[in-house]
């Protein structure tokens, strides 16, 4: 259950917090399952399910402007102060990361449904595979630490951005060897780079809430100061 | 932590109750007021106010000092009688009777339609007596054993019966401000009424004791229709779910409350709510 902190004495006000903390964890997992069946669709050349992801996003969408509601609503109403002031404002921002997110995911889903015919080998797929992987654990960490208000697990999770970037690098430089090797290589693997690109950013989302749960659990923001420091205390 | 596998259902109930006044369709109008005027000599202090009050839910009245808000409040149950040059006039109806009908009891308006004052003010009598008051009054209780259950009904719901189980027959006045405040809604509670009426009954507490007092609100909601006249518009944003605002003896708006904080209609209401000089 997401961690609230202490009880209000008014319990409305106890129950409308948990409720957008609930709201963010269920729009997370919404997202989460959107990247799944995304790529899988684009692994697979799976049609169906790159035509459920697509519409799938409609509800994303609506999860982010119900969120939106419901914070404005209790800012208006409850004048909330400190840890609860910050979950609300945070909750706003991770909303719409979570939304962008789900975008990237509708991405593959059409960007699957281009891919048919083409000329692909399995080899292509393996970068895709290991990036989505990888970039899946990060939103999941990042919402953990944004649900649990962990200071640490936030800082790795934005240490963990330099993996993906370098993932998307080797990535990169993997799909023009293939383009270079035989041009009938070419229109897949563009599209397959911009799929990697479309991870790329979901990877820096994931790095946006990471940055939120900081700030939730400490009220500070965690500036590149923060993030080194750690970076040292991990290697002494 | 599985709760990113979308298992987490989202409590949209609570947040229909207190964000989505919608659900008070349910509610039917229980006090409705249409064009009441009220003089005090040759001064209007109030101009023609009409509105409904649903059913088991928190309307409060905001505006700034000498708006009318609880000249309005005195109306409702015909405390403004007591005031000497007092005129009041058009019509209050409390489930669709004339509460200013010649016939009509006041006595009995007054237990039906209870009320809580800024400033504490319990009797000068023991914690038991102050709730049994009312009831013995109205002889609502046959027997001793009826009455001690009414008074310790009375301070349960108004959330005091553990705080003061053991010292019933101390003094009201040895209770601390928040809680002479929830012993005199339990008073007004002892005689049974429909609708409750607050005079800021905030303003003279600390901010846990407020806390503890709208949290009891919220609760009495369920079972009382409650009017609540403040002037900490933070207040009403906190507690009610329809909202009125007056200025200068006039019905400004009326509406759901959080429509009323996020987005008013009237410049008026936008400028007394942001805190903007009109």
């Amino acid at each position: 259950m997401p961690n609230t902190g202490t009880d209000h004495i008014v319990t409305s006000y106890n129950e409308e917090l948990l409720s957008l903390a609930q709201a963010i964890a269920e729009m997370g997992g919404q997202v989460e399952v959107a990247i799944e069946n995304g790529t899988r669709a684009l692994l697979k050349l799976d049609r169906e399910l790159a035509d459920l992801t697509i519409i799938a996003d409609q509800r994303i969408d609506d999860m982010q402007r119900e969120i939106d509601d419901m914070a404005v609503s209790m800012i208006a109403r409850r004048q909330p102060m400190a840890s609860d002031l910050r979950a609300i404002i945070t909750a706003i921002h991770v909303a719409s990361d979570l939304e962008r997110i789900g975008d990237m995911a509708k991405q593959l889903a059409r960007r699957s449904l281009k891919l048919e015919g083409l000329n692909l080998q399995p080899t292509f797929y393996n970068g895709v595979k290991n990036m989505t992987a990888l970039v899946m654990r990060q939103v999941k960490d990042a919402l953990d630490a944004y649900g649990n208000r962990e200071e640490a697990a936030s800082i790795e999770v934005c240490n963990r951005d330099d993996e993906v970037d370098a993932m998307y690098t080797s990535l990169f430089r993997e799909l023009l060897t293939y383009m270079l090797e035989d041009p009938r290589n070419i229109t897949a693997c563009t599209h397959l780079l911009f799929c990697a690109k479309s991870l790329e950013r979901v990877g820096d989302h994931a790095t946006n809430i990471a940055e939120r749960a900081y700030y939730l659990a400490t009220g500070k923001q965690l500036t590149s100061d923060v993030q080194e420091l750690q970076r040292q205390q991990i290697k002494a | 932590m599985d709760v990113l596998a979308g298992k987490v259902k989202v409590t949209s109930k609570t947040l229909d109750q207190t964000m989505n006044p919608a659900e008070l369709m349910d509610h039917p109008i229980r006090l409705t007021a249409r064009d009441v005027t009220v003089h005090y000599g040759e001064k209007q202090a109030l101009h023609g106010i009409s509105i409904d009050i649903p059913d088991r839910a928190v309307t409060s009245f905001i505006g700034p000092s000498g708006c009318g808000k609880s000249t309005f409040l005195r109306c409702i149950n015909r405390m403004n009688d007591t005031i000497e040059g007092a005129k009041v006039g058009g019509k209050i109806e409390l489930d669709g009777e004339d509460i200013y009908s010649p016939d009509l009891d006041v006595v009995e308006l007054r237990a039906r339609v209870g009320m809580v004052f800024q400033k504490p003010n319990p009797f000068p009598k023991s914690i038991y007596d102050n709730v049994a008051y009312g009831p013995r009054i109205h002889g609502l209780a046959k027997s001793k054993a009826d009455l001690d259950e009414i008074v310790v009904s009375s301070l349960r719901k108004a959330g005091l019966f553990e705080e003061v189980k053991d010292r019933l027959s101390e003094p009201g006045t040895g209770l601390s401000g928040g809680q002479q405040q929830r012993l005199c809604i339990a008073r007004a509670i002892a005689v049974g009424p429909e609708v409750i009426l607050m005079d800021e009954p905030c303003s003279a507490l600390d901010p846990i004791a407020t806390a503890i007092i709208e949290e009891l609100i919220d609760e009495l909601r369920e079972n009382y229709t409650i009017v609540i006249v403040t002037h900490s518009m933070q207040q009403a944003a906190r507690v009610s779910q329809k909202t009125a605002f007056f200025h200068l003896g006039n019905l400004i708006e009326h509406g759901d409350t959080e429509d009323i904080f996020t987005n008013p209609v009237n410049k008026q209401t936008q400028d007394y709510i942001m805190g903007r000089i009109g």
